[in-house]
């Protein structure tokens, strides 16, 4: 831009700014942020390894993330987390047809090392990402299977060259998990940083005591001038809940990125006053109820039907709300993000609807036309999982209670449930997703037939095509459409697998923590470059 | 223990010769071990509660009423409801159920085997003692934590599951002190003369050995009892117990009653309570019980 | 003496090769493995190929005795290979972790000794009395007490009435030893409150036995002074038995304090042991039962040494 312009840019891109995210801002964010001091967190995991290509755990995101920067990133300040922004890329461009993204990327980001990033870190940290050598370990690069070819024209340059359009590439892109690592040591070790850190990022490592904690410290050499404000950070690990919050009740800690339960945030609220301030969002997590195809009475849909119309969502909603991690009723995106279900829609799926009496007589009916008798008897398999996966546990069998079937429930060892869903070693059994981008293809591939996810074992040729061709729509009402298409086919018609109540993300942290928005991903917003502490 | 101790005083409730007698001796245990009669005393009310636990329960223990979540006592709920509107008095009732087929399932098969591999062991000796010692040296040395987690990863966590991950760490502990009383038996000079006479092991076993190893097999049985309610309210804590929604005063300690201690403290409070009263009672009859069975016994 | 001792000493050692062959087996039954654990994640997506090959790169392929024999030979010098989980040595996981448990348990120890000693003596001398009760009815109290439960009502008590919490990182006590104590007071006084109960019944115990002897009553009559008789005769030959609960108990602590470790926020090897279990890291499981076996192998040998020392009846064989 030209001198003399700066303030009508600024001016447009605060106007725009206060348009899109005013009200989503936290009382304090527009403040002028204050510089040092030291973020303290509890992280309720623990990093395997540090090398986030090959991790699939909030564990190294939240202590790692700060010493590194992706190519791009989801906007720290969108609520809905599913705005890319630039972070290493300065700007971008797509070609007409939809196959070639070309990034341009800022010049002068140093390594921790002092070494300048250019294209060829950004090449070969997705080279690594999504073409990995035998023996390298790269846990998301189905999501690329649209990329030909990573290109590093010149040192500022990377394109993209896809087989096929795809519509979530850019989010794809600004996955949490891409950390952008240094070509010149992947080269020697592509090992290396499952054990070292090397980044660019607002943070440097300081030291990792295993089990204890991770501290990070300021990088005064950060691209981004200004940044980070926070002189250094100290993520603490701690596996049980109570001690975390008894760590932000006792002060010793400011903040736990992941989430609280309702009851715990209560009790910070009633303890620490105004010390302490909440942060709320749905999830991108759902627990849903996977029938086993294959076994009888739930190969036919009349009974997979009846299982979903016997749930009160909207009492549930209101309730389970109040001692667990569920609030929202919604469809197959999370409620308030781009391709989420109109509440009108919504209510017109098999077991939304607002008259519960009238679902339950329907659900009864159906299983009287399926042959099932009164007081049918199963088993429902649930993970040892205290939030959210016990009370919603509870909750399904006393619905089931209510149109006469008999179930009862069989906690399975929580690292034990995955083999347990992949040996299909259940007739029905809670079932489990999580996303880090509010994405329909993140979340929908599993519903494919031949997915691994597919649990259920369900073939329906029908979802197959509607996911490939949402997947490939350029136009997003065309893309809505098709989403629509197969949430009606996936929750209704054939009820394949029965949706329980959206995750709700419940932050409750320090008064003093700014600067930081939450999203409905506990994967996103944990650079910790936006964030400061007031005194 | 590498000491074993000889046996002094026998157990008068071994002999069970007359009901009168056995009236006499409850009348001077209640008398001369005023604790231990009063923990006796609870153990027999929680042992009437669980038995009956059908007509007492007011509310059926497992039914979710979400317009009664989370009250606190009152006339309709005496003991409050918890984060499900179940209510708390009906679960610790039905729950004292779960305690007692833990604690005596647990104890029972615990201190039986123990006591069948500790008197075989003694009487059989040489190799077979022998062996027995070894592998009974590896479970001791066993930490019981991984046994727990591994039982209940392996098997689930069925009640009759969570009984074998508590009884098996006490198998070893059984057999050792059974195995000393035992050993003092077997150097008797009736048991060579038994053998001598050619009676078969069975009988000389059954005869002379087993009514020999009773008192220390009850003591263990009474501690195992207390252990068993602990252990199980513990594995509970950590998951790995009961499972929701069987009502079991451990479980009812767990997630949410933590979550809601100072919100709702009924919750946590009166299975606490129910736990600590139940372990207490127990370990003050078995102490009694041991002072007057044998006061040498000492090894648990 | 010296041949028990030695047959003692010979005999830990088939203990521990069984400890070892039942942990092995037992892990490998447990459903689920550590590379499908960690490739599956929560969306299952890793391909059969993915997951051969890691398991690979661990020798997981191999037949189970060669699987075994390797993992012996490595533990023959004293090499426990690395954690599956992580990828850093074994030794780098526990020696921290052992630091902290190591330290609470002998804290806590102290704490019980200190309690029962002093608890059981006076019991013992006022058998039947009301000292009596309340030392029994206060020891088993601990006992009955689900011992979470403790640690949550102190850490709530903390917060509710000082509001004020203790450190929730460890600090070796080379470091800071302020701060270091801080932090594990807390746990040890929970848990050796708890473990002076067993102490003290066996303290009174013991006591009233050695009270009956005859020497004891001997010198009674002679008049000696009661503490004095205590101290020299009864105390004496009553530690024995009170020293083994006490040892096989310390043994116990460092591995066992699953629970508490929890409660309080512990880096410990207790809570170690859920996780890897957790993970599925066979690597680290085994190291961590070796450990936790040998030392209570260990103790209980020491213990024997102790006995024959002390007591004529062996020391002259």
């Amino acid at each position: 831009m030209r001198p003399g312009r700066w303030w009508l840019w600024l001016l447009l891109v605060g106007t725009l700014l206060g348009l899109t995210m005013g009200p989503a801002i936290p009382a304090g964010a527009q403040d002028k942020p204050r510089y040092g001091g030291e973020l303290v967190y509890v992280v309720p995991s623990e990093p395997p390894s540090y090398d986030a290509h090959a991790e699939e755990t909030f564990g190294v995101i939240h202590p790692i993330a700060p010493h590194y920067n992706l190519l791009l990133r989801v906007d720290p300040f969108d609520k809905t987390g599913t705005k890319p922004v630039g972070d290493l890329a300065e700007s971008w461009t797509i070609s007409k047809d939809g196959l070639v993204y070309t990034f341009k990327l800022r010049r002068g980001v140093k390594f921790h090392d002092g070494s300048e990033m250019t294209s060829k870190d950004v090449k070969a940290s997705y080279d690594k990402i999504i073409f990995p050598p035998p023996g390298v370990k790269s846990l998301r690069k189905e999501s690329y299977r649209s990329v030909e070819v990573v290109e590093a024209a010149d040192p500022y340059t990377v394109r993209f060259r896809l087989k096929y359009p795809e519509a979530s590439l850019l989010l794809n892109l600004s996955s949490p998990w891409n950390w952008i690592y240094k070509a010149d040591i992947l080269a020697k070790d592509i090992h290396w940083y499952e054990t070292h850190v090397m980044g660019t990022g607002p943070f440097t490592f300081v030291e990792h005591v295993k089990g204890s904690h991770w501290v990070g410290k300021k990088n005064p050499n950060y691209w981004d001038k200004g940044k980070p404000y926070l002189d250094g950070y100290r993520a603490m690990f701690m596996s049980s809940s109570a001690a975390q919050v008894a760590a932000i009740r006792g002060e010793r800690a400011h903040i736990q990125f992941r989430g609280f339960s309702p009851p715990e945030r209560d009790q910070l609220v009633s303890a620490l006053g105004n010390k302490i301030t909440v942060q709320e969002s749905p999830w991108d997590c759902l627990n849903f109820v996977s029938m086993h195809h294959e076994k009888k009475p739930f190969d036919d849909k009349r009974v997979r039907r009846a299982l979903s119309l016997a749930l009160d969502r909207y009492e549930a909603s209101q309730k389970l709300s109040k001692i667990t991690i569920v609030k929202d009723v919604g469809g197959i995106q999370v409620p308030g993000t781009p391709f989420a279900t109109p509440p009108a829609e919504l209510e017109k799926l098999a077991g939304y609807g607002r008259d519960i009496n009238a679902n339950r007589a329907e659900a009864k009916r159906l299983l009287r036309e399926a042959g099932v008798p009164d007081g049918f008897s199963f088993t429902f398999k649930n993970r040892g999982i205290p939030h959210p996966y016990e009370p919603i546990g509870i909750w399904l069998v006393d619905q089931w209670r209510q149109i006469g079937l008999n179930v009862k429930i069989e906690t399975i060892e929580a690292s034990a449930y995955h083999p347990m869903l992949k040996r299909g070693d259940f007739d029905v059994a809670m079932d489990f997703q999580c996303g880090f981008i509010v994405e329909p293809d993140l979340d929908l591939v599993r519903f494919v037939s031949t997915s691994d996810a597919n649990y259920g074992k369900h073939k329906d040729k029908v979802i197959d095509e509607l996911y490939q061709k949402q997947a490939r729509a350029t136009d997003p009402e065309d893309r809505k459409k098709y989403i629509r298409q197969l949430e009606k086919r996936l929750l209704d018609e054939e009820a394949h697998v029965i949706y329980t109540l959206q995750w709700h993300r419940i932050i409750p942290h320090s008064s003093k923590v700014h600067g930081w928005t939450i999203t409905p991903s506990h994967y996103l917003n944990n650079m910790l470059d936006t964030v400061w502490l007031s005194e | 223990m590498a000491i074993s101790h000889p046996i002094e005083q026998t157990a008068p409730v071994a002999e069970p010769t007359a009901v009168g007698a056995a009236w006499a001796a409850i009348r001077d245990f209640a008398r001369r071990r005023t604790l231990g009669a009063v923990g006796a005393v609870v153990v027999l009310v929680m042992i009437v509660v669980g038995v009956s636990a059908n007509v007492l329960a007011p509310y059926d223990p497992v039914a979710v009423d979400f317009g009664a979540m989370l009250a606190g006592p009152s006339a309709a709920h005496w003991l409050g409801t918890d984060a499900f509107g179940r209510d708390v008095l009906s679960r610790l009732i039905f729950g004292s159920r779960t305690a007692l087929l833990v604690g005596f399932g647990a104890a029972m098969i615990g201190a039986t085997v123990g006591a069948v591999l500790g008197v075989g062991s003694a009487y059989f000796g040489g190799r077979v003692d022998l062996y027995l010692q070894r592998l009974m040296d590896v479970f001791l040395s066993f930490p019981l934590i991984i046994l727990a987690l591994a039982l209940v990863a392996i098997l689930g966590n069925t009640i009759p599951n969570v009984i074998m991950a508590i009884t098996i760490p006490m198998i070893p502990r059984a057999a050792l002190v059974i195995r000393s009383s035992a050993l003092t038996i077997r150097e008797m000079p009736y048991v060579d003369a038994a053998r001598a006479a050619g009676f078969g092991h069975l009988r000389i076993i059954l005869r002379h050995m087993l009514p020999n190893v009773v008192a220390p097999y009850l003591i263990m049985l009474t501690a195992f009892l207390s252990q068993a309610i602990l252990l199980e309210s513990s594995l509970s804590f950590l998951g790995l117990g009961v499972q929701e929604p069987t009502p079991a005063w451990g479980l009812m300690l767990r997630g949410a009653a933590v979550d809601f201690a100072e919100a709702a403290p009924w919750m946590a409070l009166f299975p606490g309570l129910a736990i600590s009263l139940a372990v207490f009672a127990f370990n003050l009859f078995g102490d009694s019980l041991r002072d007057a069975l044998d006061p040498k016994l000492r090894t648990l | 003496m010296w041949k028990y001792l030695l047959k003692r000493f010979l005999l830990m050692f088939p203990t521990l090769i069984g400890v070892a062959v039942v942990t092995f087996l037992l892990i490998r039954v447990i459903p689920g493995d550590v590379v499908e654990l960690r490739l599956s994640g929560d969306r299952g997506a890793a391909s059969q190929a993915a997951i051969d090959a890691e398991r690979a790169r661990f020798g997981l392929d191999q037949p189970i005795w060669k699987q075994f024999v390797t993992w012996m030979s490595g533990v023959a010098r004293l090499d426990f290979g690395t954690s599956m989980w992580t990828g850093s040595p074994i030794w780098d996981e526990i020696k921290l972790r052992f630091a902290l448990s190591l330290q609470v348990a002998v804290m806590a120890t102290l704490v019980a000794v200190l309690l029962a000693v002093p608890l059981g003596l006076l019991a013992a001398l006022r058998q039947d009395s009301w000292v009596d009760y309340a030392v029994r009815v206060f020891s088993i109290a601990g006992l009955a007490c689900p011992s979470f439960w403790l640690g949550i009502l102190m850490i709530l008590g903390f917060l509710v009435i000082f509001k004020w919490l203790p450190p929730m990182v460890y600090t070796p006590f080379w470091v800071n030893p302020w701060q270091n104590l801080q932090q594990l007071i807390w746990p040890a006084l929970a848990v050796g409150y708890r473990y002076s109960a067993v102490a003290t019944r066996m303290t009174r115990s013991a006591m009233l036995e050695v009270l009956r002897e005859d020497y004891v009553r001997t010198a009674r009559a002679k008049g000696l002074m009661q503490r004095l008789i205590l101290i020299r005769h009864a105390l004496k030959n009553a530690m024995l038995p009170v020293l083994t609960v006490i040892a096989l108990e310390f043994a116990f602590l460092i591995g066992g304090l699953v629970v508490t470790e929890q409660v309080f926020n512990l880096n410990g090897i207790g809570l170690l042991f859920v996780q890897a279990v957790a993970h599925r890291d066979y690597t680290l499981i085994q190291a961590l039962v070796m450990l936790v076996a040998g030392i209570f192998i260990f103790v209980n040998f020491a213990m024997d040494v102790m006995y024959a020392w002390l007591d004529p009846r062996i020391r002259y064989r």
